[in-house]
């Protein structure tokens, strides 16, 4: 382009470069208010709650806003409560996204080979991905209700599971209560992972799989050494996004426990430190941690997706 | 290589039914439990189906004026921001699909980004500044934000099906004589609606399940809501909530998800997918 301007000689090439500048301002025009949006509704609060993260700023008490610097990060960082969140979201979001990749996945084995009934297994797994993530936690908190679910009739023959009098109470602790939160999480979220893995699935060459069949291949070779490593690339944005997604939990918390049996996660101490507690410094603080973790989670994976491709590489 | 087909089949319809179970039980149980009378799920009651049906709950929550005020502001704030975040996401995925223009790149990456954003980390910064522009507990307080996150998506999600469409048709039309004007609006619109169209159901949906924000920008029933306000539903007893009203406010917020699925099932999978794995 700048080297057409350079040498701008001959009339026919001024017009081209004309055109390639009219249709630059064009592209720019058409993607400037979506741009501007999301500039202006992000970026913008964030610097604020950069801003406000380094005053001591609480709403019962406004005229007692002063700057502390960074002591506001100080006190969350050496607090075991943010950690203990912490490690409850990184809990929740492993095992949910470990649980779902494999469900998923079955789904979508199961889906690439029906053949009958389409539009009624599509439909059955769009209505977990539509619904309310409100409506699937209450709908899970009744299940697993001491006196009103279903979870411990039903399941009264596995161990540690009662019913009657001393019934089960799945959120009167800690691990029964993070299990109720990720199977509400699971249920919902299970249809997306489950559809971008079907297309991912999809593009994997059936000629491919039957010359494996052909040489002799067992179902789990054929699995591991064609099916998979082809599907790389769904597998990555499907685990990119869930996993963000997951880290992300605060409506199914919100609903079964509010925190309660310290099943907390990071969003849900930042939501209370602000709207319960009216702690802005402190709660913009967490604000800004949450972001910054988010950032360095998603860094993370596509480094860790990156490395696992080029090994894969190697190993074939 | 028969017994093995055999068996294939039979795992595939094992596998059918599974599905059907895994994902349509706990809507069965929400809808159970809309039919059953307070009477019986404050004795407690195990049972999966009612022993006694009534429509009680239905008639209590369709009297609830707070429940009635949220549907609304939920209708009106999903389809509004669908609408906004629609168009906007229309200009830039043409821009990105059909022009060659600097800062391409950046904008899907900024897409990206926003895509990725946690939510609740606003809620601090917007909760201060709604206040101050009296956009808390305003209908376009929570507009803004969601026609911002629901842009990501509309934006992939319709450049990639933008980069479907054969677009010399336009010029084909032209040349069979149409204006510029009619070749956009009987060639180039009808190709591109259906993408459009996915496009707005998911960003529908999202707009009509998001939670954070509703709670901590209202509060009143003005702008809350339906999540938000379910949320707020506690009765007497906080140890015993009102199980079959809000069993019934489920199912009540869940019909217009079930008639879109119902309707436009296609679409949405082609959507959801096409953003993610081409994109």
């Amino acid at each position: 382009m700048t080297t057409t301007v350079a040498t701008a000689a001959t009339p026919r090439k001024r017009q081209s470069s004309d055109r390639v500048a009219a249709e630059n301002r064009l592209g720019l025009k058409l993607v400037a208010p979506a741009v501007i949006v999301m500039l202006v509704v992000t970026a913008w609060p964030m610097v604020q709650a950069l801003y406000l993260s380094l005053y001591r700023y609480r709403l019962t008490t406004p005229d007692d806003r002063s700057f502390v610097g960074l002591r506001n990060y100080g006190t969350i960082l050496t607090d075991s409560l943010f950690w203990r969140d912490t490690l409850n979201t990184v809990i929740i979001m492993l095992v949910s996204v470990a649980v779902e990749l494999v469900i998923g996945f079955a789904f979508a084995m199961v889906m690439h080979r029906v053949i009958f009934a389409r539009g009624i297994i599509r439909t059955s797994i769009l209505i977990p991905y539509g619904i309310i993530t409100v409506v699937s936690a209450f709908a899970w908190q009744f299940a697993f209700s001491v006196n009103n679910g279903f979870v411990n009739s039903w399941f009264a023959w596995l161990p540690g599971i009662q019913t009657g009098a001393d019934a089960t109470n799945w959120f009167g602790h800690h691990w029964p209560a993070m299990f109720a939160i990720i199977v509400s999480e699971v249920w919902k979220t299970t249809p997306f992972m489950s559809l971008l893995l079907l297309a991912g699935l999809s593009q994997v060459s059936e000629d491919m799989l039957e010359a494996a069949q052909v040489d002799g291949a067992t179902w789990w070779q054929r699995l591991r050494k064609v099916i998979l490593p082809n599907m790389r690339a769904a597998i990555m944005v499907a685990v990119l996004f869930r996993a963000l997604d997951a880290f992300r939990i605060f409506d199914n918390i919100y609903v079964m426990t509010r925190g309660a049996q310290n099943t907390e996660s990071s969003s849900f101490l930042t939501y209370r430190q602000v709207i319960e507690q009216f702690q802005l410094g402190l709660g913009s603080a967490l604000s800004v941690l949450l972001f910054l973790t988010v950032l360095l989670l998603a860094f993370g994976i596509v480094k860790l997706f990156r490395v696992d491709l080029a090994r894969a590489r190697g190993e074939a | 290589m028969a017994r093995s087909t055999r068996r294939t089949l039979l795992g595939t319809w094992a596998g059918f039914v599974v599905i059907l179970v895994w994902c349509l039980l706990p809507v069965a149980w929400i809808l159970s439990l809309s039919f059953k009378s307070p009477e019986e799920t404050g004795a407690g009651s195990p049972h999966f189906l009612p022993q006694t049906w009534t429509l009680q709950n239905y008639r209590d929550i369709l009297s609830n004026d707070d429940f009635l005020y949220a549907l609304r502001n939920s209708f009106a704030i999903a389809i509004i921001a669908t609408v906004l975040s629609v168009i906007f996401a229309t200009l830039a995925a043409y821009a990105i699909a059909r022009l060659e223009f600097r800062g391409k790149r950046l904008v899907l990456s900024l897409a990206l980004a926003i895509a990725m954003f946690p939510v609740v980390s606003l809620i601090s910064p917007l909760f201060d500044m709604w206040r101050h522009f009296h956009l808390f507990n305003t209908w376009p307080g929570l507009i803004i934000p969601y026609m911002t996150f629901t842009l990501p998506l509309a934006i992939w999600t319709l450049s990639a099906f933008f980069r479907e469409i054969p677009w010399e048709m336009e010029q084909a039309a032209q040349v069979d004589g149409a204006t510029p004007w009619q070749a956009f609006r009987k060639v180039i619109v009808p190709l591109a609606a259906p993408g459009v169209f996915t496009a707005a159901i998911l960003t529908f949906f999202f707009a009509w399940n998001e939670f954070a924000l509703a709670i901590s920008l209202t509060s009143t029933t003005s702008a809350r809501t339906v999540p938000a306000q379910m949320s707020f539903f506690v009765g007497s007893d906080p140890f015993n909530p009102p199980y079959g009203q809000l069993a019934t406010a489920s199912v009540i917020v869940t019909v217009p998800i079930v008639i879109i699925v119902l309707l436009f099932q296609r679409k949405i999978v082609a959507g959801l997918t096409s953003g993610a794995v081409k994109g």
